[in-house]
């Protein structure tokens, strides 16, 4: 298992270098500048700009440049939000979407692992369609609808929680972001977790658990639940990855100061050296849940296990 | 071989009408009809037909283990508690303590996520009261007896990690560690090889003589049973169509199907250059089955009654043995 680990994280020096490359380069080749929304700098100030942030330099140099930086450590400044650096903008941003995308998607899990279940053992029956027809909703039903008509019921019209904002992080500035953002990911885990019980459940090992005299319950908790759990693991790796390295809907709808906001208004402002540091953590993150999730595997499944070694 | 009397014996299983259907996207498919059938104390009653002629249905369906399309009717008792349609609770009860079932495929009916001691001895645990201290020292003891080398190790071990042999062994352990009154064998010794066969089915008759369990060998090889069985029921699609001891069976079968089965059994005394008999044809989808005797299309005696009515079991006439079964060529007329 250790050396199985070690060897993923192996593998993850070269698939990063390949992810930066690709993505400097796509930087780069996309028209337009940092500087270009700001419309009244003289053509002097802006040529100064350019100059001290080498983007004058041929591409390669600056990719040579940009190298050579982030293997010191250093992901640069950001281009937009002067007198700031790109690492102090994500320390600023990524704690905020990390709470609350652990939070979300703990809620999630939990949730949705318990309808999935619920579902499943009440198969074709009323309860089994009205979580499965109320997991489509939530599914169909996008963040950008969800998240304002939660801010209007229950900030506006019942005035119970704020409407918006972080207040650091506050438990009752969160109920209504984290509720958004697991929404969706309660449904989409109810729906894979029913979907691995079931097929579980018509296994020959089921029988013999149930020949042996045991309860449903013992059952489903012994003989079923670590196997119907593996579907679900392939999902929550990337899921996870993406949900706590920042949703931009949620966090512009709530107007909350995560890693989302930074990425997007860095895409669009050309500020290379942000959008460059955000997906090098994004990337990261993605890496380690996947081996995350790959280990999980093998707690899970002996046979998986064993061919680790 | 002993062959109980019936006034001695007690019927520790009466099964009565049994049927078993399943809801499929085709409508509803018979799987057993109108079957009867009594187990004795003591006996080793083998169960015979091909694949899909209702011989594993009948015996999930007793232990209320069926696919979640499938329903029983009828009546099923186990010293007189009725089986069928039992709430769970009493099923629980029986199910791996009195009434035991081994299956096919020891790979896939073993949990592949759990360790073969732990899932042995849960069924202690819950059966017999015992601490999960003293269901283990049990458990070891037991699988020392059924011939498990390095049982501390094997105790350990997930079912991915054991030969075919070593996994039916404890199948059966699992299936006998409560000293079950009745053993319902599925096929034991399928996708084995012959020698890990011959130590299964003399594990059996192992079981057979030093308790007092009643067998139920489900299987498609009469060999097999000859060996071991008391009594045979032939069945084929979904109804038993010859019942009879061991020596009726194989030295009067009554039933064409029957006779078809056991010429086909090869012996020493077969000379290698002629090929074996064969049934011919297929047997029938449960789908469509026919008006009539559902062998009738592949009988060689086929009259004109036996496609359109369904042959009832009767006594066999002239013979000191006892059976029945169920085929035209008896009529009187």
């Amino acid at each position: 298992m250790i050396r199985f680990t070690l060897r993923r994280l192996g593998i993850a020096v070269p698939t990063l270098f390949i992810i930066v490359t690709a993505s400097f380069f796509l930087m780069h080749t996309a028209p337009g500048g940092p500087f270009d929304a700001e419309a009244n700098l003289e053509p002097e100030i802006r040529e100064n700009l350019i100059a001290a942030y080498d983007l004058d330099k041929p591409v390669t140099t600056q990719y040579w440049l940009y190298l050579n930086s982030i293997a010191r450590g250093d992901f640069g400044p950001s281009l937009v939000y002067a007198d700031f650096t790109t690492t102090e903008l994500i320390a600023f941003g990524l704690p905020v979407s990390v709470k609350l995308g652990a939070t979300a998607m703990l809620v999630a899990v939990l949730l949705g692992g318990f309808f999935g279940i619920v579902a499943a053992l009440k198969k074709n029956q009323l309860l089994d369609h009205l979580i499965m027809g109320l997991a489509m909703t939530g599914i169909a039903v996008p963040g950008f609808v969800v998240a304002p008509v939660l801010s209007l019921v229950f900030g506006l019209y019942l005035n119970l929680l704020p409407i918006a904002g972080w207040n650091d992080g506050a438990l009752a500035n969160m109920v209504l972001p984290v509720t958004a953002l697991a929404l969706p990911q309660i449904a989409i885990i109810a729906r894979l977790m029913r979907g691995g019980m079931l097929e579980v459940l018509g296994s020959p090992f089921v029988r013999t658990a149930r020949a042996k005299g045991l309860s449903e319950s013992q059952v489903v908790i012994r003989h079923v639940l670590k196997s119907a759990v593996i579907p679900l693991i392939g999902y929550l790796g990337p899921a996870v990855a993406g949900i706590m390295t920042g949703s931009l809907i949620i966090e512009m709808i709530f107007n909350l100061p995560g890693v989302g906001q930074y990425f997007v208004q860095g895409a669009l402002n050309r500020d290379y050296p942000l959008v460059m540091g955000i997906v090098i953590i994004y990337a990261s993150a993605i890496i380690l849940l996947n081996l995350l999730a790959d280990l999980a595997y093998g707690v899970l499944d002996p046979r998986v296990r064993k061919s680790f070694q | 071989m002993s062959r109980p009397t019936t006034s001695a014996v007690t019927r520790i299983v009466k099964c009565r009408n049994l049927n078993v259907q399943f809801r499929t996207d085709n409508g509803l498919l018979s799987a057993v009809s109108d079957l009867s059938f009594s187990l004795n104390a003591g006996e080793c009653l083998g169960v015979v037909g091909e694949s899909g002629s209702g011989k594993s249905q009948t015996f999930l369906g007793m232990l209320g283990l069926l696919a979640d399309n499938g329903t029983v009717s009828g009546s099923v008792t186990f010293r007189d508690q009725e089986l069928l349609h039992a709430p769970r609770k009493i099923l629980d009860s029986l199910r791996g303590n009195k009434l035991s079932m081994i299956f096919q495929d020891s790979l896939s009916a073993l949990t592949p996520t759990m360790r073969i001691g732990d899932q042995l001895s849960e069924v202690l645990v819950r059966h017999k009261s015992m601490s999960k201290k003293e269901a283990r020292a049990k458990v070891l003891e037991v699988l020392e007896i059924f011939g498990i080398p390095d049982v501390a190790q094997r105790y350990r071990s997930y079912p991915f990690e054991m030969s075919g042999g070593m996994r039916q062994r404890v199948m059966i352990a699992l299936a006998t560690l409560c000293r079950p009154e009745v053993l319902i064998a599925d096929e034991p010794t399928t996708a084995l090889d012959v020698t890990v066969q011959a130590q299964i089915l003399r594990l059996l008759d192992g079981l057979k003589r030093h308790t007092r369990t009643s067998i139920v060998l489900i299987t498609h090889d009469l060999a097999i049973v000859a060996g071991l069985c008391d009594r045979i029921m032939i069945m084929y699609a979904g109804r038993a169509i010859e019942f009879g001891t061991v020596r009726q069976i194989f030295e009067h079968p009554q039933h064409p199907y029957t006779r078809g089965l056991v010429s086909s059994v090869p012996n020493l005394n077969s000379d290698p250059e002629v090929d074996l008999p064969t049934v011919p044809g297929q047997p029938p989808s449960l789908e469509n089955l026919p008006a009539g005797c559902a062998f009738a299309p592949r009988c060689a005696q086929v009259m004109e009654r036996c496609t359109s009515v369904q042959p009832m079991l009767r006594a066999i006439k002239s013979s000191d043995e006892s059976g029945y079964y169920a085929c035209h060529l008896g009529d009187d007329n």
